[in-house]
């Protein structure tokens, strides 16, 4: 394997971790709900697009479009409804945690058996794009070049937004220090959900991307979770520059381990290099309010 | 309350059989009036969790189209009582864990009281839920459990049946087949082998290292990988450059899907290409279409034997899609062996249907089937996806076994 063999499938699988990381990051960091369920919001999206692909006839584009804003009406919908008693119940305070933890972890098994009904448990797996695309005597697959490109987009677009926009200073603000952001006159509440509606739609857009390449079950939402939440914790909660840089270094990492060592410790390496992370700098790599 | 009154009514039963055998005249009119409501059937198998997509793929589909046809037919033949009796199902989610497997056979077993348990997907677990069925003496047929201790395991639990052989079996086959297209000329004696790091993937690699010494190959390349992952591209482009001429992957259906995807797209075109569970899937031929031509995996059927077609039919009305091609027929010859041992004993006697599942012969869609040491050894082994069918073509002396394509053709787009 070359250095741009290399380069190539570490960035796109970096570029994935990455992704489906970045509105993990945005529900926990600023609406402050630990969304357990997040997988399941991943995994719906991708069997739409199987729907759309498959039934309808309908390009898997046209469904990522599709599922921004309905992964952003679902999502702000489940705060509204679901959340919003809890965050009142609780002041917004510690306790809010654990208590979205329980309810999401309730709202997981829910969606699961809705797809488990609707779908069986079988494997759903369609082509797109499954094409060899040539850079430089290198191989890459279109499809997993199109996953790069779009969390590159998504991760800049959002970065920006948060950053050069008035909207972004306030979630910005309802991020670092929820319980002064009201005195500026901000209502945190509203800002809380629209943070977390814009994480659905990140968490649709990158189900729909997932499965044009890898073949999903209603089951398998958990293990989305878990890789999510890794990249999330290790880029520092709320930081979507973290979450990119973070899944890069998952997704480097693993590939020069099955490339080098031995494929057996690409698990191994994942975790010691979380572990690394958190022990030399327990906020993640950009730690908090450091964007 | 229930389960008090049953055991009651289940004794009552057994005492008046026992009268009743005694004063044979009287047994028809007698037997008639003592005939259970129906025969209870158990499962606890993987709904949720990562064994949910195997466990849907082979196990519930055939469960189902089983106790389907059964009861349209009226039900399992008691001709001690002289009745059908329909089938009942009690049904529990082990989540994919074999703890919760256990527990929930044990339930099957001690509290719902059903007749016969039926076992859940994988190798794992039914390794884990046999002591259980050997406890309680429920005869447990496994129709998913690929392992070398099979022969070993038989002779421990006299209650257990392995039907989809030995880890061994398979690269064996496997192995002396390439032997002799190595011998013809058509492949050169390099062998890259990669595998799943869980049950299934570890014991057919073991086995297969094993046998390629014997059989005079060399493995080029011999690595494993974890569960969940999610790029193959490393271990393909070193495999491509060791150009060997065979390559194995005992993988699973995720990561199936995965290997043939990356290696087309990475224009990967080994001689042979044999991949692990998930080849012999209806969504594999779906996905990957004329694509498919050459690919070889475990399994197989006789696709032109009447019955098996005649069960694909079935199996497609019932379930909405096509039977896998490797544990799929093998998990309905289950429900046909323990459906005729039941009906040969003519009542609800474990003892007897399982004594019954050891010694009797039994006609199945695959052909009669008689277990020797508890174990089926009459098997595909080896499979190869040819026009759009998953045909066996090893052992090749067993009848309906097609000769193999090789070299597999170059990747169809």
């Amino acid at each position: 394997m070359n250095l741009l063999d290399i380069l190539l499938a570490g960035s796109t699988l970096g570029g994935l971790y990455g992704l489906i990381a970045m509105g993990l990051t945005l529900q926990y960091g600023v609406a402050r709900i630990m969304n357990l369920s997040y997988g399941e919001f991943l995994i719906a999206p991708a069997f739409l697009a199987y729907l759309g692909v498959t039934a309808w006839g309908l390009s898997p584009i046209l469904m990522l479009l599709l599922v921004l804003p309905l992964g952003f009406i679902v999502q702000w919908l489940v705060y509204q409804l679901l959340l919003t008693p809890l965050v009142r119940r609780t002041g917004a305070g510690p306790a809010l945690e654990v208590d979205s933890i329980l309810a999401t972890f309730g709202l997981m098994f829910v969606v699961q058996g809705v797809m488990m009904v609707a779908f069986g448990g079988n494997y759903h797996s369609y082509t797109y794009l499954s094409t060899p695309v040539q850079i430089l005597g290198s191989t890459v697959a279109a499809n997993r070049l199109l996953v790069l490109g779009v969390a590159i987009a998504l991760g800049l677009g959002l970065y920006l937004l948060l950053t050069r926009t008035r909207m972004g200073t306030v979630v910005r603000a309802v991020s670092v220090a929820p319980r002064f952001a009201p005195l500026v006159g901000i209502d945190v509440r509203f800002t809380a959900a629209l943070a977390f509606g814009m994480g659905g739609a990140m968490v649709a857009a990158s189900g729909v991307l997932v499965s044009m390449f890898l073949p999903f079950s209603a089951a398998m939402g958990t293990m989305f979770a878990m890789k999510a939440l890794i990249v999330v914790i290790m880029g520092g909660v709320g930081n979507l520059m973290g979450c990119l840089l973070a899944g890069m270094m998952l997704g480097f990492a693993e590939t020069l381990v099955a490339t080098f060592i031995d494929p057996g410790l690409t698990l191994a390496v994942n975790y010691a290099l979380f572990l690394g992370v958190l022990l030399l700098r327990p906020t993640g790599l950009f730690g908090k309010g450091a964007r | 309350m229930k389960t008090a009154g049953k055991r009651f009514w289940l004794k009552q039963v057994t005492a008046a059989a026992a009268t009743i055998t005694g004063f044979a005249t009287l047994a028809p009119l007698a037997l008639a009036q003592e005939a259970p409501k129906s025969v209870r059937i158990g499962w606890a198998i993987a709904k949720t969790g990562h064994n949910a997509g195997g466990t849907a793929a082979t196990v519930t589909p055939n469960y189902q189209l089983w106790v389907k046809e059964v009861n349209a037919a009226g039900g399992i033949l008691l001709k001690a009582y002289g009745k059908r009796v329909p089938i009942e199902v009690v049904e529990y989610d082990d989540r994919s864990s074999t703890e919760e497997a256990v527990r929930a056979t044990e339930r099957l077993m001690t509290q719902d009281k059903v007749d016969f348990v039926l076992p859940p997907w994988s190798t794992g677990s039914n390794l884990a839920v046999g002591p259980t069925y050997e406890k309680h003496k429920y005869p447990l047929l496994a129709a998913t459990a690929v392992t070398d201790k099979a022969p070993e395991l038989a002779k421990r639990w006299k209650h257990a049946f392995f039907f989809l052989g030995t880890g061994a079996g398979y690269a064996e086959s496997l192995v002396s087949y390439l032997e002799s297209a190595k011998k013809e000329g058509k492949i050169g004696n390099k062998i890259a082998m990669i595998n799943i790091a869980d049950g299934f993937g570890v014991e057919l690699a073991n086995a297969t290292r094993k046998a390629a010494k014997q059989h005079g190959f060399e493995l080029v390349y011999d690595k494993s990988y974890p569960i969940g992952t999610q790029d193959m591209t490393p271990l393909l482009t070193e495999i491509k450059s060791k150009n060997a001429d065979v390559f194995i992957a005992y993988s699973y259906p995720p990561d199936t899907m995965l290997i043939t995807e990356q290696s087309r797209i990475n224009a990967l075109n080994p001689k042979v290409m044999f991949t692990g569970v998930g080849t012999q899937f209806p969504m594999f031929k779906a996905k990957f279409g004329a694509a498919t031509e050459g690919i070889m995996a475990p399994g197989g059927v006789d696709f032109d034997a009447p019955a098996i077609k005649d069960y694909f039919k079935r199996h497609k009305e019932s379930a909405g899609y096509e039977p896998d091609r490797f544990a799929s027929t093998i998990q309905y010859t289950t429900l046909q062996v323990l459906q005729q041992a039941i009906e040969r004993v003519g009542k609800i006697d474990r003892a007897a249907v399982t004594q019954e599942i050891r010694t009797g012969t039994f006609d199945t869609i695959i052909g009669p089937v008689k277990l020797e040491n508890q174990m089926l050894t009459k098997l595909w082994y080896v499979g190869q996806w040819q026009n759009g069918e998953f045909y066996g073509i090893a052992p090749a002396n067993r009848a309906g076994a097609k000769p193999a394509i090789i070299p597999k053709p170059a990747w169809k787009n």
